[in-house]
């Protein structure tokens, strides 16, 4: 990479972001491949890799432990495991990236879920040695449910197997045979040693057989344009924005981000639940009005009539509505201790909707390590995955999971203690 | 880039305008805690954003240790003015006044942990139920174990081992009676990041962020700036020196860097080839290796 790696203010202003979801535990060589990641962009700085230096000899570590950059908290430095899912930063001058790195042995779902649920890749890493095994199986069921759209599979130590090109194409072939029952696409494969450094950043000069791009290259260059839905017009209304003041007199806007589709002034649309219709008067921001309002952009959308709308109501396109109904089939992972409670009431967030569901039907649980159903044990709890119906206090406006992240994702929270106890994911 | 797509800057920026948006619609009385640094004028420029053309709907704070630069209490008022924003002012020596913390002695004193008083106490009197901070989760190790949406018991304090999971873009500020929020709107962004808004929105930053010449005295491998706050040893001696700030705290505790960067595109490129973070010339976060931790557990920002 060299010294002019740091991007300039122009590049800057023109780089896009992956977000990339890494999993593994320590023993696969995940914390290495992220320090290396790290270190080679020129994201680690000289205190912090002093500060772990000190800590790895304090803690009787024979190398430096780079597990410490990422393992803030005390009780995870005093027990040599990571609790929480941790967020890392770095750059290229083609992109930004946002690591969240989740443990592999505590709690391990839950924490997998919650860093899968905003990432467009999924790093999985596998032993040279050992194969794809029961783990690797299961991380790749959880970015598959999460519908991640991009995999990488680093098979991780090549150096300790003689960088041999064998071994690599038969661990290929087996996850080939299993990730045929997923629904990821874009999946590449890697041969690594991300302690030697081999096809990390540089090319290895140790696998000659290998032609393909090293990992930064594919995280640099995979196309994620157009993976976001630019079909289905959904706006979710966060808030009124009514000024009052005299030089703003009439303004009426309704604040909110675009979550899927494209929005334009004249396009008609239709607002739920009420179901009246109108057309868009303007797309504005601070900035200037916006000519055509695509995913991910905040903005306020101003109406030619005015018509009763509130948080949590939805703007769409009347030729192109989501489902409306309060009876909800969901696939749920579970965050918390206490079990799912079967007849329960929980509170539920849906885009900016707050309502409440009751639990009225355990379909099935999944062995998350073969993938087969359970039916005769429906008792879900910590870390388990499950397919459920709930019924709504009032209408949800939804979509698949699988067709809208946005509007086919829903948490489920204990009226309780307000914890946040479930991640639901729309069938 | 095609213009279906947003650009990274442009996707945190409306990340961050997403979640102003969701507290000032969750909560009943947000506050915006506001110092006068470069990251709060970035808060301000998105809360600006996100609630354009109404004005923002709620106050800012500033805990004031009454050891803060001279400079940054100047721009504090005027951008408060400027943006016609309520701006409240909690004063840790009030709080010294009343008895309800006590100075630090010693040459190394500072005022640092005892704005955790300060500031839960006047979250407290005002009934504030969620705070905006501009901490992001790349300062610091235990802030990258940050959530949006951070809970706070009745103590105001912080319980990193057992935080909400938090999926998508949904965020739950449900909380008891008593209980508050932190909220981080920049977790996702960067030192850099900051530096490039900074300089796309053209906005104005405090003096003491460009190089100038300042008395300063070298102590545990940090450059102090001369003032009223600070006591010499024998040994020690101020030095005039070509200096900047990377981040604005007290005077007692922040480091500067010797620095000729007198625009904000040299800072960039300064800041692009810095080998330490900008925290590391913070005392506050060198006293131990969890001195974040434990003093966010307490409740500081």
């Amino acid at each position: 990479m060299g010294s002019n790696n740091s991007p300039t203010t122009k590049e800057y202003m023109n780089m896009d972001l992956l977000r990339f979801t890494t999993a593994g535990s320590v023993d696969d060589g995940k914390s290495t491949l992220i320090g290396r990641l790290l270190y080679d962009s020129k994201a680690i700085f000289e205190d912090q890799l002093e500060a772990i230096e000190r800590t790895s000899e304090q803690m009787g570590d024979s190398y430096v432990n780079l597990a410490l950059l990422t393992d803030g908290l005390r009780a995870e430095r005093e027990q040599g495991i990571t609790i929480d899912v941790a967020y890392r930063y770095f750059a290229t001058p083609r992109r930004k990236f946002i690591i969240s790195d989740t443990p592999g042995h505590i709690q391990y779902t839950r924490n997998m879920v919650t860093g899968a649920s905003t990432a467009n890749l999924a790093i999985i890493l596998v032993d040279a040695r050992n194969g794809v095994v029961e783990q690797t199986r299961r991380h790749a069921f959880i970015a598959s449910l999460l519908q991640i759209k991009h995999l990488v599979l680093c098979v991780n130590k090549m150096d300790l197997v003689d960088y041999d090109e064998e071994t690599y194409s038969k661990i290929r072939a087996d996850f080939d045979e299993f990730s045929s029952k997923l629904e990821i696409r874009d999946i590449h494969f890697i041969p690594i040693s991300a302690l030697e450094g081999d096809n990390v950043v540089e090319k290895s000069e140790n696998m000659h057989w290998y032609n393909g791009p090293t990992l930064l290259y594919t995280l640099e260059t995979v196309h994620i344009g157009s993976d976001s839905n630019q079909v289905d017009c959904r706006f979710p209304v966060q808030r009124v924005i009514r000024p009052q003041s005299e030089k703003y007199h009439d303004f009426r806007g309704y604040a909110g981000r675009i979550e899927s589709g494209i929005f334009k002034s004249g396009d008609e649309i239709l607002a739920l639940p009420s179901g009246f219709t109108t057309k868009i008067k303007s797309v504005e921001t601070m900035d200037g009005k916006i000519e055509e309002a695509v995913p991910q952009m905040s903005v306020i959308i101003t109406l030619e009539d005015e018509i009763d709308i509130s948080r949590g109501d939805m703007l769409v396109r009347p030729m192109n509505q989501p489902q409306v109904g309060q009876d909800i089939e969901l696939m749920v992972c579970w965050l918390n201790e206490k079990k799912l409670i079967m007849g329960g009431k929980y509170g539920l967030k849906h885009t900016t909707k707050d309502l409440r569901c009751i639990i009225k039907d355990v379909r099935y649980k999944v062995n998350i390590n073969t993938l087969h159903r359970i039916e005769d044990d429906l008792s879900i709890g910590l870390n388990e995955i499950g397919r459920i119906l709930i019924r709504t206090t009032t209408p949800l406006f939804y979509d698949s999971y699988k067709k809208n992240k946005a509007t086919g994702s829903v948490i489920l929270i204990d009226e309780f203690t307000n914890e946040t106890v479930g991640a639901g994911m729309i069938i | 880039m095609s213009s279906y797509q947003l650009t990274h800057l442009q996707q945190i920026e409306s990340e961050a305008i997403f979640v102003m948006r969701e507290v000032a619609s969750q909560f009943e009385k947000p506050v915006l805690l506001f110092s006068g640094g470069k990251d709060s004028i970035c808060m301000v420029r998105l809360a600006q954003k996100a609630f354009w053309p109404a004005k923002l709907p709620f106050t800012l704070m500033h805990i004031d240790t009454g050891h803060n630069f001279p400079e940054t209490i100047e721009f504090r008022d005027k951008l408060a003015e400027k943006i016609k924003a309520k701006l409240i002012i909690a004063s840790v020596q009030e709080s010294i006044d009343k008895g309800r913390v006590a100075e630090e002695k010693g040459i190394n004193a500072s005022r640092n942990i005892l704005q955790t008083t300060t500031l839960l106490d006047a979250i407290e009197e005002h009934q504030f139920d969620a705070a905006f901070g501009g901490a992001r989760r790349d300062e610091e190790k235990a802030r990258a174990k940050e959530r949006f949406f951070s809970h706070r018991d009745e103590f105001g304090q912080w319980d990193p081992k057992n935080q909400r999971p938090e999926l998508w873009n949904l965020f739950n500020g449900r909380k008891n009676h008593g209980e508050h929020f932190r909220v981080f709107p920049l977790s996702n962004w960067t030192e850099m990041d900051v530096w490039q808004y900074i300089a796309h929105e053209q906005l104005e930053i405090p003096t003491i962020y460009f190089s100038h010449k300042r008395e300063v005295v070298m102590r545990n491998s940090m450059l102090l700036a001369k003032s009223d706050f600070i006591q010499l040893n024998g040994k020690e001696n101020y030095e005039k020196k070509d200096i900047r700030f990377r981040t604005v705290g007290d005077m007692t505790c922040t480091g500067a860097v010797e620095s000729n960067a007198g625009t904000l595109e040299e800072i960039i490129q300064e800041v692009a080839s810095a080998r330490i973070t900008e925290r590391g010339g913070r005392a506050d976060d060198r006293r131990s290796e969890t001195a974040m931790e434990d003093r966010k557990k307490e409740g500081y920002f």
